[in-house]
């Protein structure tokens, strides 16, 4: 009985099997509790991350931030959701009822299913499941869905305006999120989660794969709305945005909602670049697994704050042009030059023979670097064309054309012309 | 006759969402409760797919059906005007559609289900399990010369000839 | 492995988020105060009297957004399963998948230079 229950944590159901339980029983109790264990956990996580949130903003501006409640004002967000409990809940009049209350549900369970295949230690997962990539696709393109039905149940214009922005920037900046995810299955082969943390004991695919890696992250950031993207609640434009007739804690849910979000996407970030679990003894003592894991999502979540509190709202035209001129195009074109330079390994005999050793990475991953210049090259090729383009712009609208370039003079000409 | 097991159960439970939410889409009267009962419905055929072992085709289903087709139909019903509430369930061409709703069922039923699942197909005894392919058979499927490499090339003309549709019929608007 | 076995730990996930959302959802509800007015229940429109209804007609670009997103939302589910064996196949999956991407490209740059990604 004590090699069974060695690890709680992974074994749960043998443990409870050799003490006398029903197999299926103990089978269905360890799931609950698992499943329990999931959704309770980034419900509470969003708390810390709105903490972290408010003070990182705060240090930025020069302010405190909340330090009246518990230490560091870390109780301030428990205080906050105690008071959205108790405000009325309002459902506007013209709303479409039935509608309007199962938008904020589905939001949260667009989020918190994710949590099913993320690999938090080398045993812990809750299904580890073959298409687990596909599944986090899937199971994220559902947000939108809550996002729409919020907004048009709403009965409200800022939010209906606003939802079909949302909308817009979401399945836009899929797009490049997908082709940059591509990356990683195909150098691992598999689009299990935990397959491709174990691929990346030797080598983790950031620095096998740097570009997809990059247009992830940025993308990433479109997809959770968070600044420089974050016109998902243009305070100054829609008020809030889709969710602006929500009160008390159906609000709360959609904020909550935004924050693991980010988190999420965060962590799936780790698992497809940074290894998920990976670091020293980490297959020995999972739990150790766990600590790395929080800590590399943790460090990637520290930028996007930064960056929230300092980088000024894209326009829509801006963000709307940067993904379909921009990201689309160099993430298409990185998946092709990527499968090429792996073909190209593989012909030169390059391929690692064992995944999960450094040095028979090492030569694969030079082959790859070198095409990772290539497609900086070509990114670095289009920003240039289109900055062209919009210097021309500007230099035809002002009517004055730089003097002393009979080139640009004509092209100035032409644009003014139209 | 059936056996009761969480298999058949959620068999029961994903069949009624996919029947009703075809039901509801039909009877609705509001177009956009249309599109989302039939999203419950597209819902309930990716959990036929999940008991079918075919966990792709139900990602796929959720990502591509819910997560993109339903959002667009959503926007076609929000850019006509006073489409959201109809009057009337039925149209002037109602009968036609019922006349092709049971014949495609009567084809399915003679035609799929008899010889597949009937009393003397070949299919009766089989498990669904062994006869699906897996991710990898379905890669390979689609890019090996000896097998769908041609549907798939056609596939994305038929992709942009819609697109280009789309934008010649916006553009017209304007 | 059954795919119920399989997806029994997502089934659970699944029912057990819905009801936590649900609860979670009715507490104010159940703790806040409930009197609505014809005031408070009216569409927030920057403290006006909202002016028509809120249905009303969007612009067409949405439309084309969602259009061209569908047309890679398909090409990336073609993708994955060929990123999967990719390693095991030869140059020839590449070239099909090279064509077959180049008809997409097509399509994007086709819209790019007709204008309809242009917002104003």
């Amino acid at each position: 009985m004590e090699a069974v229950c060695e690890n709680i944590f992974s074994t749960l159901a043998p443990c409870l099997t050799s003490s006398g339980w029903d197999p299926s029983l103990a089978q269905f109790v360890s799931i609950l509790l698992g499943v329990l264990l999931i959704t309770t956990f980034p419900l509470l996580l969003a708390l810390l991350l709105i903490w972290a949130e408010r003070k990182v903003a705060a240090r930025v501006q020069d302010r405190l931030g909340p330090n009246r409640v518990g230490p560091f004002g870390l109780l301030q967000n428990i205080a906050d959701a105690l008071k959205l409990i108790t405000k009325e809940d309002i459902t506007p009049a013209g709303a479409d009822r039935i509608v309007y209350n199962m938008a904020p549900v589905i939001a949260v369970l667009s989020v918190i299913l994710i949590w099913a295949v993320v690999p938090f230690t080398s045993t812990n997962i809750g299904a580890d499941l073959d298409i687990g990539v596909l599944y986090f696709v899937a199971i994220s393109s559902i947000g939108t869905l809550a996002i729409m039905m919020a907004g048009w149940s709403s009965n409200n214009k800022y939010a209906l305006l606003g939802s079909f922005r949302v909308v817009a920037q979401l399945v836009s900046y899929e797009v490049p999120m997908v082709l940059a995810l591509l990356v990683p299955v195909m150098i691992a082969g598999t689009m299990s989660m935990q397959g491709l943390a174990v691929h990346q004991l030797g080598m983790w695919f950031i620095f096998t794969a740097p570009v997809s890696a990059i247009i992830f992250y940025v993308s990433n950031l479109a997809e959770t709305g968070r600044a420089p993207f974050d016109l998902i609640e243009a305070e100054s434009e829609l008020v809030a945005g889709y969710n602006i007739e929500y009160s008390g804690m159906k609000f709360g849910l959609f904020m909550v909602n935004e924050f693991i979000h980010a988190f999420t996407a965060n962590a799936l970030f780790t698992v497809l670049f940074l290894g998920a679990w990976a670091g020293p003894f980490a297959t020995e003592v999972p739990i150790l697994g766990f600590v790395y894991f929080m800590v590399k999502t943790a460090l990637l979540y520290v930028p996007s704050l930064i960056l929230r509190a300092t980088v000024p709202r894209v326009r829509i035209d801006q963000m709307m042009a940067f993904n379909w001129k921009f990201l689309v195009p160099v993430s298409v074109v990185n998946v092709l030059v990527i499968a090429l330079a792996l073909k190209i390994a593989q012909g030169l005999g390059l391929t690692p023979e064992n995944a999960t050793d450094f040095v028979s990475n090492i030569p694969q991953t030079i082959v790859l670097l070198i095409a990772n210049l290539v497609v900086v090259v070509f990114a670095l090729t289009l920003v240039r064309g289109s900055v062209r383009k919009e210097r021309l712009m500007t230099s035809g609208k002002r009517a004055e054309p730089a003097a002393g370039d009979a080139e640009q003079k004509a092209l100035a000409a032409t644009v003014a012309g139209h | 006759m059936l056996e009761i097991t969480p298999n058949t159960i959620a068999f029961l439970v994903f069949a009624l969402l996919s029947v009703g939410g075809a039901l509801g889409v039909v009877v609705s009267t509001n177009l956009i409760h249309g599109a989302l009962f039939l999203i419950v419905s597209l819902f309930g055929g990716a959990g036929l797919f999940v008991l079918l072992a075919a966990p792709f085709m139900a990602a796929v289903q959720i990502l591509v059906y819910i997560g993109a087709i339903a959002i667009l139909i959503i926007f076609a019903v929000m850019l006509t005007r006073s489409m959201t509430s109809l009057s009337e369930i039925f149209n002037r061409q109602w009968w036609i559609s019922a006349i092709v709703a049971v014949v495609m069922l009567g084809l399915l039923l003679v035609g799929a289900i008899l010889p597949v699942w009937g009393p003397s197909g070949t299919n009766a005894m089989l498990p669904v399990s062994d006869a699906v392919g897996t991710t990898v058979d379905l890669g390979i499927a689609l890019v090996d010369g000896n097998q769908f490499v041609l549907p798939f090339e056609v596939a994305s003309l038929l992709l942009t000839a819609a697109m280009i549709g789309a934008i010649v019929i916006a553009r017209d608007n304007e | 492995m059954s795919p119920l076995q399989e997806f029994a730990p997502i089934a659970v996930l699944l029912i057990i988020a819905v009801l936590v959302a649900i609860i979670i959802s009715i507490i104010s509800r159940l703790f806040g105060p409930y009197k609505p007015t014809s005031r408070k229940v009216s569409p927030y429109e920057s403290g006006m009297k909202p002016i028509g209804s809120a249905s009303r007609r969007y612009s067409i670009r949405f439309y084309l957004v969602a259009v061209l997103f569908i047309l890679f939302d398909i090409e990336v589910v073609f993708f994955l399963p060929w990123a999967v064996v990719f390693r095991d196949m030869g140059l020839y999956a590449l070239a099909a998948m090279g064509v077959f991407t180049l008809v997409l490209t097509i399509g994007l740059i086709y819209e790019w230079k007709v204008g309809a990604l242009e917002w104003e």
